[in-house]
């Protein structure tokens, strides 16, 4: 047996699992597409929020460290974008692939003595980043605007074609979600990802194998701000308006939260998160002044029963479907 | 002085090497060297120090003293150096990643060679050639193999890198007798064709069949050198323990 064999039998099959949560996603993304309206926009944030989770668990899903304070970079990516097309007329993918830029520098300068720190103290660290970026979004007026933010940013375009209409806003999202995942399950199952699951395993056997730990935790916690920074500006060019509040605390936990109902450390789980945590307060909203109430049982549940996220669910059957086989 | 014209030295070499625990000193400074492929054993009860002498060793916990390689002072060097020169430890516990498949265990141990592909499918050769088993689990997780097949992930894995020097800490542990003479079998074949060996183990017979030099560990300092057969025939290892 070769290489290239093992590599094949290792795709197994798929089970019944991962195959009808596929089709529901589909026909949940289908319905909200038809329908328009208000779902549209909560499935566009969906979509944003997703960029930010699949981002985020690279750093906390494959190399298994905390991270408070990727909201930083998610400010970084929306002010970048809102200021370089508002204040100096640059063009949306420029400013964001600009914004990116800075962030991933920003990151790199942060990060490097932030990873020194391990655990509870690494998340303390970066959730005093988070903190921080938020005071300096609301008191360096002269460049952020204070609480009254940016309006006016321009949807995302190149040159005379811009995506303006809110189904055609939403499409454009999908696909840069499905690249940003396909990206993640491709370096997930790459040399590089194999490191990063081996840290979130055991940092002294991953060193013993000739891993830098240092450096791999800063290479995670990098991209991890690029996604951050590409999910800010996306934000920006999609509602046309961005303000300190956007990205404060409440992103984090918004965020966190649906990384754990999709799967920590799964390829598709972040996005999955994404979209159920998102329509899930629509769902529970019928419930009235019971919603929060509804909300929290239903993530409690969800804890409880599928504690590996829903995509540990999908790999559930996808083992037991290969048992039968 | 260049390697060119520095003279013949050991594979690893240590000076007063110390580790402590806290304010516990776990290793009082130890001598130790282990020659180019020499097949050497340290021998000790619980509490010997010998898991903290490789840790020490493989740099993964924090230590003084002086370690060197090939006559090069590789005291300073973080463990994932040490790694890519082929210093290698299988661990206590085999330290596996257990929910990666074995194939991606392996590929893990030959980090080393980067994306060279034909490198890594000749090391895949060579461990499936000692251990059909993993052929044939190459698609399982790990965690849910048998103690003796993860122990031989385990060895695997650590081949994967190459290693010039491979040390391992009791890899006999929870095995059944058959299982454990197997894979102590297989490192007595690697060593024939020059592999240096330095194994922890708490069960002397089996270790003694293989070793040339043994080391007895206890209170963290080493009580005796001397060669294998010498204990095997005429020494009683408890007296070195309980000195």
């Amino acid at each position: 047996m070769t290489l290239r064999d093992i590599t094949s039998t290792r795709l197994g099959r798929y089970g019944l699992v991962p195959v009808a949560g596929a089709i529901f996603i589909a026909l949940l993304f289908a319905f909200v597409f038809i329908k328009g309206g208000y779902l549209l926009t909560v499935m566009q944030l969906a979509m944003i929020y997703g960029v930010f989770c699949v981002g985020l668990n690279f750093f906390m899903g494959y190399t298994g460290q905390a991270s408070f304070g990727q909201n930083a970079f998610a400010a970084l990516g929306g002010y970048g974008s809102a200021i370089l097309c508002v204040q100096f007329g640059w063009e949306p993918i420029a400013a964001l692939v600009a914004s990116m830029a800075i962030a991933g520098i920003a990151s790199v300068i942060v990060g490097y003595p932030t990873l020194r720190l391990r655990g509870h103290y690494l998340a303390m660290a970066t959730f005093a980043l988070g903190l921080i970026t938020y005071d300096i979004s609301v008191q360096w007026q002269s460049v952020t605007q204070g609480y009254m933010g940016y309006s006016g940013i321009p949807p995302l375009g190149v040159g005379p074609f811009t995506v303006e209409d809110e189904r055609a806003k939403l499409v454009c999202l999908m696909v840069i979600l499905l690249v940003g995942v396909w990206i993640s399950g491709r370096l997930r199952n790459s040399r590089f990802g194999r490191a990063l699951r081996a840290i979130s395993t055991s940092e002294l056997g991953a060193a013993a194998l000739g891993i830098s730990i240092s450096r791999y935790k800063l290479a995670a916690f990098v991209i991890a701000a690029l996604y951050a920074s590409a999910a800010g500006s996306l934000f920006a060019h999609v509602v046309g308006f961005i303000s300190p509040e956007v990205f404060g605390l409440q992103m984090v936990v918004v965020t966190f939260t649906m990384l754990y109902v999709g799967g920590v450390g799964t390829v598709l789980g972040p996005a999955v998160g994404a979209i159920i945590a998102s329509l899930l307060p629509e769902i529970v909203r019928s419930t009235g002044r019971f919603q929060d109430i509804a909300y929290a049982l239903a993530l409690i549940l969800m804890l409880i029963y599928v504690p590996k996220g829903l995509s540990g669910l999908a790999n559930a059957g996808k083992k037991r479907a290969g048992e039968e086989g | 002085m260049t390697s060119a014209t520095r003279p013949a030295s050991s594979l690893i070499e240590v000076s007063g090497l110390s580790a402590s625990y806290g304010r516990v000193a776990a290793l009082k400074p130890v001598d130790l060297r282990v020659e180019e492929g020499e097949f050497v054993t340290i021998l000790g009860p619980n509490g010997a120090g010998k898991t903290t002498l490789l840790r020490a060793i493989s740099r993964l916990i924090g230590s003084s003293g002086q370690v060197r390689f090939k006559g090069d002072d590789i005291t300073a060097l973080p463990a994932h150096r040490l790694a890519k020169l082929g210093i290698i430890m299988v661990q206590e516990g085999r330290g596996l990643f257990g929910e990666m498949t074995v194939h991606e265990n392996l590929l893990l141990g030959a980090y080393g060679l980067g994306g060279d592909r034909a490198a890594i499918e000749r090391r895949f050769e060579e461990v499936f050639r000692l251990f059909p088993r993993l052929r044939e689990r190459a698609s399982q997780v790990a965690a849910s193999m048998s103690g003796g097949e993860q122990q031989m992930l385990a060895v695997g894995r650590a081949l994967m890198a190459g290693p010039k020097l491979l040390m391992l800490d009791e890899p006999s542990l929870g095995l059944a007798p058959k299982v454990a003479a197997g894979i102590l079998d297989t490192l007595g074949e690697l060593n024939r064709k020059g592999l240096g060996i330095l194994l922890v183990e708490q069960k002397a017979p089996l270790a003694l069949r293989l070793a040339r030099r043994v080391y007895v560990l206890a209170s963290g300092t080493v009580r005796a050198e001397l060669p294998a057969h010498e204990i095997s025939s005429h020494h009683d290892l408890a007296r070195y323990y309980f000195h």
